[in-house]
């Protein structure tokens, strides 16, 4: 573990020389003493729009994630079948900000837009979880039925009833990242609170921004409050009763969508293998190859930094630490940073410090670490140490860390795939990753060109995927998917 | 298990009802509506659109309704997809748009939109000074664009700047950016966040007109050639939805725009008429940049 460990950080300190860390701000203080103010004097705009933009919110996330939820369901119960394995990875491998721009383009800005970026990624995280939490049930039940049980039967009745609870629980947490997700899409035109808070951020205006990300805050921590099982039906018919379904198709666009516009350029008239090599070779050195490089070390050091901001805060909550006082701040602190969607913190410090790596690694460092913070902070309560074990820094390094560090390097592997998925969407705010040129072929026209970068981006994704597991499992690392 | 089963058929019954819901997408009864790319201060814009469209349907006789959007490629998507039958576009996004929907027409652009500028603009510190050549001492400072799809903030001033270095401009800027719109060029000038900026020479004046500039860490240094720019494009089908002659209708409504307060929201002085054809010097210049295919 310890090597894998260090062999982490040499890869990320190895990347460091090509990260661009400059702050290029000149006055970096004063701006953010302003966002300080703003923070401690929130104003909310009108409270229309804020009731206007917090309903949009929930009313994209549930039908997001409910359908998500129901396809994710049926994609599992073929989880044994390697293609939909492979489907449901690469479904999830693509960023919903991405499967948003993709779908504006389809069916314009619209509901269905909105609905669909959620739904689609999130049925192939679903499919996953559903489906190892079906294969992780004992096997006894099954064992025991009478021969000639059909199959359908046989899953209802011993495969479904053990997993229905942790189902629940994972579901409902990612309720809470669809609320985030469509928070976001905000911030590419969807009427959610992104939408103001990007305008509110963009021109200063700390107190109304801090308003909003205050209400979004409140929103998600409550969550375990008015999410109950029995009133989701009528959650979902105020949600489509809210934001019906509705989509701008014209189905000669979607027809030239497919046939034409994402057909590589050099090939629309017809085969043409070598303009085709020409083509795949200029965007390669133009754009796929420094965007693969920039994500991967965007993604390596914001791993480094994840683990940083773990190791030093998950104390904070630990009852082996400090006093009441010190852990109410910590989660408090927590809270914030786990509810404050990568995207937003990143683009807060975008404008703090002009546009490099630094702000994209504080921003995936604190959102990441705050979560895997909280949960390590939670198996740290359940250690029992002796009477007279030491205090102190002692305690810190001989008594809790190595017990703790197996789980913290399992939630910190599992993390690993998202934050490559964020390193890569952080583009669009302007750092060279992948993003950042699907961006621009998204506002130049040229779907060919953003399919392949996607395209890309999606095999990188699994890849590293593949890789985290691989590591979890030759580290004998389990984790339950359903905590994260 | 009994209460499994239950919620069983609870998931199949939401299944259900989305299925039904997701294929009778509805569609109403059409608005006309309107977009315009969001070059600047979007509060001020979703403002001053607003009564634009006021204005629009008075003149028209027919509901008018302007959307807001994000970015520009969102601008021009939403007029593919007939989200909105009119937008003031820049340059390139009208290229762009008329490319993408045919029969879809230019009909009016600013008095100023014939010979459009860009300034570029310096902070203080690098003692950069306003002068009639381009200003070759840019070389090596940190340079912002302003959105990707901007005539005026990104494809003209990438031509000037390719033009006199015969170079990309990531070989010759320390950093390139892009900030997304013309007021926020000027604030992250403004800030010394980036040495160099290039913006719609309209935006700095009102901006400069409003006090809201600081000349002392802010100036123009050099002022481009003339080119094409901002215009009001529609869609060509429009005349089937709205009767025959609707297109006509629209433009002698917004040639006719004389009201001050309503041109300040482009800011414009006057509409006058345009035509496609008006735009392909800007078409050849993006294909020469790379930005667009050239149109088989």
């Amino acid at each position: 573990m310890v090597r894998t460990s260090l062999l982490f950080l040499l890869a990320a300190l190895l990347c460091l020389p090509w990260a661009d860390l400059q702050i290029s701000t000149l006055d970096p203080w004063l701006e953010l003493s302003r966002l300080g103010w703003g923070l401690l004097t929130p104003l909310p705009p009108s409270t229309p729009t804020l009731l206007d933009a917090l309903a949009n919110t929930l009313a994209f996330a549930l039908q997001g994630v409910a359908l998500g939820a129901v396809a994710g369901f049926w994609l599992a119960l073929f989880y044994r079948w390697q293609w939909v394995r492979t489907l449901a990875a690469f479904i999830r491998s693509i960023h919903e900000l991405f499967w948003a721009l993709l779908f504006v383009q389809l069916v314009g800005l619209s509901s269905v837009a909105g609905v669909l970026a959620i739904a689609i990624p999130y049925a192939g995280t679903f499919a996953k979880i559903y489906g190892e939490l079906f294969e992780e049930v004992d096997p006894a039940a099954l064992e025991a039925l009478p021969a000639g049980t059909s199959r359908l039967s046989a899953f209802f009745f011993t495969v479904l009833p053990p997993a229905w609870p942790h189902l629940l629980t994972y579901t409902r947490y990612r309720l809470e990242c669809g609320i985030r997700s469509s928070a976001v899409l905000g911030f590419i035109g969807l009427p959610t609170v992104g939408f103001h808070l990007e305008t509110a951020l963009k021109q200063g205006m700390y107190s109304e921004a801090a308003a909003l990300f205050y209400a979004l805050v409140l929103v998600i921590v409550t969550l375990h409050l008015w999410m109950r099982r029995q009133l989701l039906p009528l959650y979902l018919l105020l949600a489509l009763w809210w934001l019906p379904p509705a989509a701008q198709v014209n189905p000669t666009l979607v027809w030239q969508f497919f046939t034409v516009d994402i057909v590589p350029a050099p090939l629309r008239a017809g085969w043409d293998g070598a303009a085709l090599w020409l083509w795949l070779q200029a965007l390669w050195l133009k754009q796929i190859g420094p965007g693969l490089a920039n994500t991967v070390v965007l993604g390596l050091i914001a791993l480094v930094a994840t683990s940083g901001v773990t190791l030093l805060t998950f104390p904070l909550v630990s009852r082996l630490f400090g006093n009441i006082f010190t852990r109410s701040t910590g989660h408090v602190f927590l809270v914030l940073m786990r509810s404050a969607p990568e995207y937003l913190l990143a683009f807060v410090g975008l404008l703090l410090w002009g546009p490099s790596m630094l702000p994209a690694i504080v921003a995936l460092g604190l959102h990441n670490g705050a979560i895997i913070a909280h949960l390590v902070g939670h198996y740290s309560n359940e250690l029992n140490l002796r009477e007279d074990a030491v205090t102190g820094f002692n305690r810190y390094f001989y008594e809790v860390l190595p017990r703790v560090y197996r789980t913290f390097l399992a939630f910190t592997l599992y993390r690993f795939e998202i934050l490559l998925r964020e390193s890569a969407i952080l583009g669009i705010l302007g750092i060279p990753t992948l993003g950042f040129f699907i961006d621009s072929a998204f506002s130049e026209f040229r779907f060919d060109r953003a399919l392949l970068l996607l395209l890309v981006t999606a095999l990188l994704n699994m890849a590293v995927d593949m890789i985290a597991r691989h590591l979890r499992r030759r580290l004998q690392l389990s984790t339950h998917p359903e905590d994260l | 298990m009994k209460s499994a089963r239950k919620r069983v058929t609870a998931c199949g019954r939401i299944l259900l009802s989305f299925l039904l819901v997701t294929c009778s997408t509805f569609l109403s009864a059409q608005t006309f509506t309107f977009t315009a790319i969001p070059d600047q201060d979007e509060t001020r814009l979703t403002e001053r659109f607003g009564r634009v469209a006021t204005y629009l349907s008075q003149q028209l006789g027919t509901e008018v309704r302007y959307i807001p959007v994000k970015s520009y490629p969102a601008a021009v998507a939403a007029f593919r997809n007939d989200q909105v039958q009119l937008a003031w576009f820049g340059g390139l996004t009208g290229v762009q748009a008329r490319n993408l929907v045919p029969g879809s027409e230019a009909i009016a652009q600013g008095a100023e939109d014939t010979a459009f500028k860009t300034y570029f603009i310096a902070h203080s510190s690098t003692g950069l000074k306003a002068g009639d050549a381009f200003p070759a001492a840019i070389a090596g400072k940190s340079f912002t664009f302003g959105s990707k799809g901007s005539t005026s903030g990104r494809l003209m001033p990438e031509f000037f700047v390719r033009e006199h270095f015969k170079k990309a401009p990531e070989q010759i800027f320390s950093r390139v950016g892009f900030s997304g719109d013309h007021s926020r060029t000027i604030a992250l000038v403004q800030s010394g966040a980036y040495d160099v900026g290039v913006l719609n020479y309209t935006v700095w004046d009102e901006e400069l007109k409003l006090g809201k500039i600081d000349t002392s860490k802010v100036s123009v240094i050099w002022t481009t050639p003339t080119y094409p720019d901002y215009q009001w494009s529609i869609r060509g089908d429009v005349d089937s939805k709205w009767g025959a002659g609707f297109k006509q209708k629209v433009q002698k409504a917004l040639l006719e725009m004389k009201d001050p307060k309503l041109l300040e929201a482009f800011p414009r002085s006057a509409f006058v008429p345009a035509q496609n054809s008006d735009y392909a010097p800007i078409e050849d210049t993006a294909v020469s940049l790379g930005i667009m295919d050239e149109i088989m």
